[in-house]
């Protein structure tokens, strides 16, 4: 049974650019994000996956609340969240929490690490007693696996693995429901990876909340989340089920993307499906199907008709226009 | 990882000769500048306690006693061991005196001209938009004006008074603040702590001053401690001309102004103010270096 | 198969000196390069991969750093041994380097032409149309679409990607004996990654050029290398041919560290985690430095470094686990 916590409805977010200094005209937009559809479920983990300019950074943001939408809907419980103002959106505040990837940007520097874990809490709209937060705080380094003393140091004073451990902690402090996990270890070395996504798996498994996961690296997605969404060019092209993703890949971009994977043993290299040129500016960006100046499959109708975002079975949705002939290769 | 910290040799301890340890010292300010801290201390502490260590009342003149040299001069007197004045007062008493003045102003200053430019880039910086380019616009046209002269104008029209010279020296002084420090507060701004903060549901207020501040207290110190100098010069170059502390209370700055007068008789009368200011401007400025170097997270790390 | 090598480092220790101890960033460090071999050397941030291939060049930040022993052999002759302006000659024409940023390596203010022409007036000599005609011959190389006109254009208006490739054509444009890539492709995106490994491959093969590939990554590994060394603080834990290395991981950093890469399409419950962190190379014992982590760990191991074996042809490591012909260095 499952239950829809988060419902991301075409999504959109343009920024204008304009020319001239004083009679300023707009002579287009960047789309960064031009009509995401996904939906995250309850003790679900959610992975958007793409390459860099993608929109999935964007997309984050905007579910974060952290800039306005062009358009679309985002509901979160059931409530449309992308219009809360004043009041409503100080108290609908810390229900989203993040974690991002660079764990020694993440921590202000001068606060200590108990401060730095309590200030969800503290700002919240109805605080609670001291000595709750406090019992808080040394649940919370247990629950992350940091040393109960630790809460009386500087962020300076642990490691990367460590201080990514602690950003866990604040996001999961005022007992969010979703936590937007924007690339969690691509900041951190190889060995300590492991730790963190264990960690995160461990937590959610305990309290059944749900991640929406953002990275470029496909077996770190993969291995996170049970759906995966392809973003490229500030859309989706095909979203499946992590498994169903890797074995059964029907957009010629998700082909390609992951054919450049990097292989895990020298005799798994695999056939590279070599796109033509690299990834156009989202500032006007191609008419229709986004992909189609680079795509192996593209006919005529691709530069004119954008094509629809398909369910294909079992929640597989792929956004193209020769899904039968892609799905027999 | 950063190269910019000068190594230790092997064993800890430096191989250095001494004296070029003393060059570095002052040069490079990268050791403690015992030298800086020591004559600062020295400046504060005679400026607070002036009254109780100077050996003589700094305003009584002695007309049987004018213009007598340093001790060590053939007609010098153990009494007044810098020498007196051309009213028989005794230097040593004025300049001690004299550095409460300059610690009063330059103080007084510095915190208030700090603290007023530090809310200007906190506001300027975090807020942004229109009060941003309000509060910069207004900052350069304060950085714009000739300092000096500017000061010298509002002196002579307000009229010389410790508390006037203090307060233009603050309305001149927080626009270099806050322009360096707005800087800051738009590069800590970035940080994704300010980010999660913003998640977390913090106000602005609370952003800008439990997040940004103490990023930005190291530069704070460090410009202030450089302005401690420009201002104890500015402060003696008003009292030189006369429109700055009034004349009979001792300031470095008019007891330069009145020595000039006998400098080919009598030249330790400007002599001695003159070499106090220079001294403790010059360890302001170390120190302001060293302390760059020393806080600075660029320089920190290795 | 026994190659010539072209480079030899023996023994190489590079030490910093800082205000709070020493740092031994490499220490004892010997590999041989074999003409036309790719050579990667993995490990984590820290490890002294990128320092080691900083001493060959012998461009490790002073002052603090300091090359204190070993020998670096190329063409019959000690690098470490060469006048500042021997090295001058050798670094750009014979050894050259690509570093991890793209954005940083290229001069905003000079053209592409300008910078791809550099190391070729400096070392080569040349002026007017044969300069022209070999910068167009080098950006063709590095399949610059329409070098004419690009040669023109500054770094700025290029991509992420291609930056990389002309950064390529920089360090190449002196038909270098070794190419030293630090982590390469670390900030490219996943297709664009690829691209630029195959470039590097076929440029490798036409060339007969002997690469070190500096990487944290397994993959870049398993794609492009024909041997190994993983490093773990300082010192080189393990060293084979790549397929021999991925299917017998002797050492325990080297098998902790492949079991704890997600696999492509495979969610595995949990990852396997090396415990801890990475040393701290200012107070390292006389033990063996990865024996805190080490789940198989004896008492020798904290006590005495191991020795360097020989356990199957080419594949050579330092452990207690395995006995084998002591390699002497």
């Amino acid at each position: 049974m499952t239950e829809e916590l988060l419902a991301v409805r075409d999504l959109k977010k343009h920024f204008p650019v304009t020319k001239g200094i004083i009679f300023m005209k707009e002579i287009g937009a960047i789309k960064a994000v031009d009509g995401v559809n996904f939906t995250v479920n309850r003790g679900e983990t959610f992975g958007l996956v793409g390459e860099s300019g993608c929109g999935k950074t964007t997309t984050a943001k905007l579910i974060l609340l952290m800039e306005r939408i062009t358009g679309g809907t985002i509901h979160y419980k059931g409530r449309d969240i992308s219009l809360l103002r004043g009041s409503e959106l100080k108290s609908h505040r810390g229900s989203v929490q993040a974690v991002f990837q660079d764990p020694f940007s993440s921590l202000s520097p001068r606060m200590r690490v108990k401060d730095i874990i309590a200030e969800p809490i503290v700002v919240s709209v109805n605080a609670p007693s001291k000595t709750a937060v406090k019992e808080k705080i040394a649940e919370l380094l247990q629950l992350v696996g940091l040393r109960k003393d630790a809460g009386d140091l500087y962020p300076h004073e642990f490691s990367g693995g460590q201080r990514q451990r602690i950003a866990i902690a604040r996001a999961l402090a005022p007992d969010p429901d979703l936590i937007v996990l924007d690339e969690p270890v691509s900041g951190l070395d190889v060995s300590i990876r492991a730790q963190i996504m264990n960690l995160l798996r461990d937590i959610q498994d305990r309290l059944g909340i749900s991640y929406l996961l953002i990275a470029h690296d496909l077996p770190v997605v993969q291995h996170m989340s049970t759906w995966v969404g392809v973003m490229y060019l500030g859309t989706l092209v095909e979203i499946a089920g992590s498994e169903e993703l890797n074995e059964n890949p029907v957009h010629p971009y998700t082909k390609a993307l992951l054919s450049a994977a990097l292989p895990h043993h020298p005799a798994h290299i695999r056939e590279e499906i070599i796109l033509p040129g690299e990834v156009p500016t989202p500032f006007n960006p191609p008419e229709a199907c986004k992909f189609h100046p680079r795509c192996f499959r593209a006919r005529d109708i691709c530069s004119s008709v954008p094509p629809l975002f398909r369910d294909i079975g079992g929640g597989h949705f792929v956004a193209c226009h020769f899904i039968d002939d892609l799905r027999k290769i | 990882m950063s190269i910019s910290v000068q190594s230790t040799a092997v064993d800890g301890t430096s191989r250095q000769e001494s004296g070029a340890r003393l060059w570095a010292m002052v040069l490079h300010a990268r050791e403690l500048p015992l030298f800086s801290i020591g004559l600062l201390l020295l400046f504060v502490i005679t400026g607070i306690f002036g009254d109780f260590i100077s050996p003589h009342d700094p305003l009584r003149t002695n007309l049987r006693a004018v213009l007598l040299p340093p001790f060590w001069e053939e007609t010098g007197t153990a009494t007044y061991l810098l020498g007196t004045d051309h009213l028989g007062r005794d230097i040593l008493s004025r300049l001690i005196c004299g550095a409460g003045v300059s610690i009063e102003v330059g103080f007084s200053v510095i915190i208030v001209a700090g603290l007023l430019g530090t809310l200007v880039a906190l506001l300027s910086g975090y807020i942004g938009g229109r009060i941003d380019a309000a509060l910069m616009r207004l900052c350069d046209i304060v950085l714009s004006m000739p300092y000096l002269m500017v000061a010298i104008v509002l002196a002579a029209v307000l009229g010389p008074s410790k508390e006037n010279i203090i307060i233009i020296l603050i309305v001149l002084g927080w626009a270099s603040y806050a322009r360096v420090l707005r800087g800051e507060v738009l590069r800590v701004k970035e940080g994704d702590f300010i980010r999660l903060a913003v998640i977390a549901g913090a106000s602005p207020v609370r952003i800008m001053f439990r997040h940004i501040f103490p990023n930005i207290v190291n530069t704070l110190i460090i410009l202030a401690t450089l302005q401690l100098g420009m201002v104890i010069i500015t402060e003696a170059s008003l009292s030189f001309l006369g429109l700055g502390v009034p004349v009979p209370e001792p300031a470095w700055g008019s007891m330069c102004a009145e020595g000039r007068g006998y400098i080919y008789d009598a030249w330790w009368i400007a002599f001695w103010p003159g070499v106090a200011i220079m001294l403790v401007v010059l360890s302001c400025n170390f120190l302001g270096d060293w302390l760059r170097i020393r806080l600075d997270p660029k320089f920190r790390q290795i | 198969m026994k190659m010539k090598p072209i480079l030899e480092v023996k023994n190489l220790r590079t030490y910093f000196y800082t205000r709070r101890g020493v740092v031994k960033a490499v220490d004892g460090v010997s590999y041989e390069l074999g003409e036309g071999e790719t050579l990667g050397l993995v490990g984590e941030s820290g490890c002294g991969k990128s320092i080691s291939c900083f001493s060959i060049i012998r461009l490790v930040p002073a002052p603090a750093g300091v090359i204190v022993g070993g020998e670096i052999l190329f063409g019959g002759s000690d690098l470490l041994l060469k006048s500042e302006e021997e090295m001058d000659r050798i670094r750009g024409a014979e050894i050259s380097m690509i570093l991890q940023d793209p954005m940083t390596s290229l001069n905003p203010l000079f053209t592409i032409g300008d910078q791809v022409a550099e190391p070729l007036q400096i070392h080569q000599k040349l002026k007017g149309e044969g300069l022209r005609e070999k910068v167009r011959e080098m950006l063709n190389l590095v399949r610059i679409p329409s070098p004419e006109v690009r040669m023109k254009e500054y770094p700025h208006q290029m991509s992420g990607g291609m930056r990389q490739r002309i950064v390529g054509g920089m360090v190449l444009a002196c038909r270098p004996k070794i190419l030293i890539a630090d982590e390469p492709t670390t900030s490219l995106d996943v297709t664009i990654q690829a691209q630029f490994l195959r470039l590097l491959k076929e440029i490798q093969h036409t060339s007969n050029l002997s690469m070190i590939i500096v990487t944290h990554d397994f993959g870049i590994v398993a794609k492009a290398c024909d041997r190994v060394a993983v490093m773990y603080a300082g010192k080189i834990v393990e060293m084979a041919g790549t397929v021999e290395l991925f299917d017998n991981p002797e050492h325990p950093y080297t098998a902790a560290l492949m079991k704890s890469l997600p696999k492509a399409g495979m969610r595995q419950n949990r990852l396997y985690a090396i415990e801890g962190q990475p040393p701290d190379l200012r107070t390292l014992d006389s033990g063996c430095s990865f024996a805190p982590r080490c789940p198989r760990a004896m008492e020798i191991c904290r006590k005495e470094y191991p020795p360097r074996v020989e356990i199957n042809d080419g594949h050579t490591l330092s452990c207690w686990l395995r006995k084998g012909e002591v390699l002497n260095d």
